[in-house]
């Protein structure tokens, strides 16, 4: 009995098949690699993934850069692609489609291209670099500009998260709150950031996590040294080209844990902050 | 309807692409040798294969396809092990074959000794590459290690290219110090405190070369790069033969090169792959292949694109393309290089000392 009232609840029949079918995808596409990772990581003794994934000094400081460097950047785009994506929803002006248009631009741009146009710009050497530089601002080639490349991938992430939120909310709802006495100040902090809130903060977790895993554009613009510029991912790469694949995968499994980690906990705050909206 | 238009359709369908596929099976097949290199040696192999290709067929054989790969030696090695199907692999240093025999067991440990030389069929040396004029006036490898001087090398976790670089320079800083008996000092259990003393100098002065380096770029090409794109950098270290092949390029770029006087002997090392060339029977052909590297034509072919012949008598025909050097091998100094990469490269070695305080 109870089942058959839970099968006439679904409009559209199948639900054991596309069930199916989404398991068998998710498990080959996703939990097959995963397990192959984890096995390679499993190779590893305990102390050997201790000394090789956690207390290296040298470990420790690129994840540090990684992180922080994902954060800031992930930031960055919350606070200026919610400005663009309000720019680009509130007014009309002549190119609008075309800089719409554009903000996908790093989407499908190679990451390495984006890498090598950013270094050309600011290498010493460089046409913004040359000026730069003499004023103490070193970009490429500084953490700098690990934060630069990883705000250019991550910008779409939050244009294209925010913009729905912002065409759901109608002006009426603004105007409402200024006939009701509300001040600009007012009506931005309390009646529209509460509304697209949630969507801000699934475009700075989909930034964020892009720009933990970026290696493409990094690699060229940080100059890799050691403690200094060297990325977690770079890391990564290093240990498989001495053939120590167990390691490799014991810095990917750290990785792994602390992006899962921080990721879920944006997630709870995220239902937190839209529960709270409709309390 | 549909499906009646489209089924005769089909057929035609399955039928060409039967034919397409089926046509290198039953025309005349051509063996196929798949070649797995390192960057610089491009050129060579695509005009070496041609002519290996001439004279296999001259010698009465079938035809023989020579594919190429290329890319940084490390990553080369590490794809053959990762299943590329590599049935000779010719690459920059012996520890990436010995990687590929160690790590896959595609090929006996004792590979180095199956043909002369080592393996090497032909060799090269370090060039040190500076600005046109010569603004920070670096005649030898001691000048690298002056403050204010900008040294561009590859990492040596991930480039072939900067562990020779990386040795070369611990190499000179021994020789300096106990002169030219230095290979027998080594070996010398009485000579051991002057030996200690040695290495210590030795370290510092490789520390201090690599405090003059602002950039650690993953291979050969980066490096390159790095130096006549951006400009960045006073001195780039790079390979004897990359560095003459492209002299003219680098001439218009404003560029020089300086080949120190005493320098690293760099062995590139050739193996066959034995698991890939027993399972598709091309055993001999790929052997002739390697062979023929040793070669009067392979020699020549060889000098031509800037690699030092290791046969004496056409080396002395391209003397006047190779500066006279005073060379030291891996073995002369570090023994081997399972040493070289237990004490120098692998993690917490020599190399990571120098960056972690």
């Amino acid at each position: 009995m109870k089942s058959r009232t839970v099968k006439q609840q679904h409009v559209i029949p199948g639900f054991g098949l596309t069930l199916g079918f989404t398991l068998t995808y998710a498990g080959l596409l996703i939990l097959l690699p995963l397990a192959g990772f984890f096995h390679l990581t499993a190779q590893n003794t305990w102390q050997g993934f201790i000394s090789k994934a956690i207390l290296n000094p040298r470990v420790i400081a690129a994840y540090r850069l990684s992180f922080t460097s994902a954060a800031v950047a992930a930031a960055i785009n919350t606070i200026f692609g919610g400005l663009l994506a309000w720019v680009f929803v509130r007014y009309r002006f002549p190119g609008r489609r075309l800089g719409d248009a554009l903000v996908d631009l790093p989407f499908a741009l190679p990451t390495a291209v984006s890498g090598i146009a950013l270094t050309t710009l600011y290498a010493p050497k460089g046409w913004l670099g040359q000026w730069l530089v003499p004023l103490g601002v070193r970009v490429a080639y500084a953490p700098l500009g690990i934060i630069l490349a990883l705000t250019l991938i991550g910008l779409p992430f939050v244009v294209r998260t925010v913009q729905p939120a912002l065409l759901d909310l109608e002006g009426e709802l603004e105007e409402a709150a200024a006939s009701l006495g509300a001040s600009r100040g007012q009506t931005f902090f309390r009646v529209i950031l509460p509304a697209i809130t949630p969507a801000l903060i699934s475009g700075f977790t989909l930034a964020f996590a892009r720009a933990v895993g970026e290696f493409g554009s990094v690699y060229f613009i940080a100059g890799n040294m050691p403690m200094r510029t060297e990325i977690a991912p770079l890391l990564i790469l290093i240990k498989l080209e001495q053939y120590d694949y167990p390691g490799a995968a014991a810095i990917g499994t750290i990785m792994l844990l602390v992006s899962f980690l921080l990721l879920l906990t944006i997630n709870f705050l995220q239902t937190w902050s839209s529960k709270r909206r409709t309390n | 309807m549909k499906i009646k238009f489209c089924f005769p359709l089909s057929f035609v369908g399955i039928a060409i692409a039967l034919t397409l596929f089926a046509s290198p099976l039953t025309g005349r097949a051509a063996t196929t040798i798949l070649n797995v290199s390192y960057d610089p040696t491009r050129e060579f192999y695509r005009e070496f294969n041609a002519a290996f290709a001439k004279h296999w067929k001259a010698i009465g054989n079938g035809d023989v396809v020579i594919r190429q790969s290329h890319g940084g030696s490390g990553s080369q090695a590490r794809a053959v092990i990762d299943g590329l199907q590599a049935d000779v692999v010719t690459l920059a240093l012996a520890a990436d074959i010995d990687a590929i025999a160690t790590h896959a067991q595609l090929l006996p440990t004792n590979w180095q000794s199956r043909l002369p030389n080592n393996s090497a069929p032909y060799v090269s040396t370090l060039a040190i590459i500076v600005r046109k004029g010569n603004p920070k006036n670096i005649t030898s490898w001691s000048d690298l290690a002056r403050p204010g001087v900008e040294v561009i090398t590859p990492n040596p976790k991930t480039s072939g290219v900067a562990r020779w670089n990386y040795l070369a320079l611990w190499g000179f800083a021994l020789q300096q110090e106990l002169g030219p008996d230095c290979a027998a000092k080594l070996h010398d259990p009485a000579a051991a405190a002057e030996v200690a003393i040695a290495q210590q100098k030795a370290r510092d002065f490789v520390a201090r070369v690599f405090k003059n380096v602002p950039i650690l770029d993953r291979g050969a090409r980066a490096a390159t790069n790095t130096f006549v794109q951006r400009h960045i950098g006073d001195v780039l270290i790079n390979w004897e033969n990359e560095a003459l092949l492209s002299k003219n390029d680098l001439d218009a770029a404003g560029i020089e090169i300086i080949i120190p006087t005493v320098n690293i002997l760099a062995e590139p090392v050739v193996a066959l792959v034995d698991r890939h060339v027993d399972r598709k029977n091309i055993r001999p052909v790929a052997q002739a292949y390697l062979e023929f590297l040793y070669s009067d034509v392979g020699q020549h072919l060889a000098a031509k694109h800037y690699f030092r012949p290791t046969n004496s008598a056409i080396a002395a025909k391209y003397a006047a393309r190779f500066p006279a050097v005073n060379m030291f091998t891996v073995t002369d100094y570090f023994e081997s290089w399972e040493k070289v990469n237990q004490i120098h490269f692998n993690d917490g070695g020599e190399f990571d000392k120098m960056y972690t305080p």
